[in-house]
């Protein structure tokens, strides 16, 4: 008994370790190319100018600024969240991955490093969508929840689309195609949310909105571990 | 005593039979060529054998103490060396042995790495980005990738792709000392290496 619970102990352990270490290798390969950077930062600060001189100096209502900050996160996630799995079927390093671990750890290390650059790229957006569109939010402590859950389900459904795709002949077009349906219920939720906050409804009136985030994160991510082995292997 | 139990592969592509009822046994201290013309299936075997492709039919099974190994127990077992099997080009050298060293579960020891950079003949190019290796060089830092888990089962496609004569003969010398006590597994038409199987299949 001791012995079994040891053993289960020590693969969460290997579980999580090399998760963390393919985490690091594709930050490190990241830093060398800068290839999924570069597309989704400019791509969001391309839309986010081109949104602010078509807007000009009016004052939008919060019905117009929620769902136009999330089509911005969307769409610049979009642009470059697939790439974690393209580049390594492209570059044949794949089969080398599948060969040395098992297909979890890839999901997981893949899943949080998409996570990471999706908070990255929240951290250079928001403050400017706060500047060049006159965002503002009451209700701050919700907004910033909202936008952790909402970030959590949409790396989840990017990563697992992006490995399901790199499978495919045509990658960029699939990955929006297949991503947009699966994340309509994150993209409902966070922008009606949002729109509370900007409002300065109460943290309870955002309640329903961030149990829908949590729960389809949650839904996402182990449907995502349990299926994950069949896409991975041929 | 380690075992591989291939038993009646069949691989098809749609429609297209590559090949069918393919069955071998291999035993520590054995080898297997597996031998035939250009796009009969050889790498597809090899494919199928590391675990890295479904076949349509049939099973191959690994077998440790006679006892049938799962899935994820053969990382550790299995050393493959193959054209369509890339490192990372934009790491070095040492980047990628400290990658594949900690996933694998091992030590990262530096002096082992060097020793083994120094038997493929790249000593001096562990801080180089792979990408800034010539094609030679870098089949020879896959064997360094293949070797760090001294794998009971080395399975080379192509083994002498893109080396020069003196590479070619460290691959010779890696092959004599595996097929020694463990197994090992060539997909080849040269005539040189044909000969380092005990036992030979052709696929056509």
């Amino acid at each position: 008994m001791n012995r079994e619970k040891s053993s289960l102990a020590r693969s969460r352990f290997a579980l999580l370790s090399n998760a963390y270490y393919i985490f690091q290798k594709d930050l490190q390969l990241e830093f060398r190319t800068r290839y999924a950077v570069n597309a989704i930062f400019m791509f969001a600060i391309t839309t986010l100018t081109a949104v602010s001189f078509s807007i000009g100096p009016a004052r939008l209502k919060s019905m117009v600024l929620a769902p136009l900050l999330w089509i911005v996160l969307f769409f610049s996630a979009m642009s470059g969240l697939a790439h974690i799995f393209v580049r390594e079927e492209e570059q044949q390093t794949a089969d080398t991955l599948r060969l040395v671990t098992r297909p979890s750890t890839v999901f997981l290390g893949k899943w949080f490093f998409n996570l990471v650059l999706l908070f990255s790229l929240e951290l250079v957006i928001v403050p400017l969508y706060v500047v060049m569109m006159n965002f503002s939010v009451a209700n701050v402590g919700a907004f910033l929840l909202l936008l952790f859950l909402g970030s959590i389900g949409l790396a989840s459904v990017a990563t697992v689309i992006a490995a399901i795709i790199s499978q495919a002949g045509t990658r960029g077009a699939l990955f929006a195609v297949l991503s947009f349906p699966i994340s309509l219920p994150i993209l409902i939720s966070a922008i009606h949310g949002t729109r509370l906050t900007i409002d300065g409804a109460l943290f309870s009136d955002c309640l329903s909105d961030l149990q829908v985030l949590f729960s389809f994160s949650v839904v996402i991510i182990t449907i995502s571990l349990m299926l994950f082995d069949f896409i991975w292997r041929k | 005593m380690w075992k591989i139990k291939a038993t009646n592969i069949t691989q098809k592509f749609n429609n297209r039979l590559i090949f069918r009822d393919i069955s071998f046994e291999l035993n520590s201290g054995e080898s297997l060529v597996i031998t035939g013309p250009n796009g009969s299936g050889k790498t597809t075997l090899v494919r199928i054998i590391c675990q890295l492709l479904k076949p349509t039919a049939g099973t191959v099974r690994f077998y440790h103490q006679d006892r049938p190994l799962a899935p994820e127990q053969l990382y550790p077992v299995i050393g493959l060396v193959g054209p369509y099997l890339q490192l990372y080009n934009s790491l070095t050298a040492l980047e990628n042995y400290k990658f594949f060293a900690r996933i694998r579960g091992l030590p990262v020891d530096i002096r082992y790495f060097r020793q083994l950079m120094d038997r493929l003949g790249l000593k001096g190019r562990e801080l180089d980005e792979l990408r800034t290796y010539s094609s030679g060089m870098l089949q020879r830092v896959k064997y360094v990738m293949a070797l760090i888990h001294q794998p009971v089962v080395l399975i080379l496609d192509e083994p002498t792709s893109n080396l020069d004569e003196k590479g070619t003969e460290i691959v010779y010398e890696i092959m004599e000392e595996q097929k020694k006590e463990k197994i090992l597994i060539l997909a080849t038409n040269e005539p040189g290496e044909i000969q380092f199987g005990e036992k030979q299949i052709r696929v056509a």
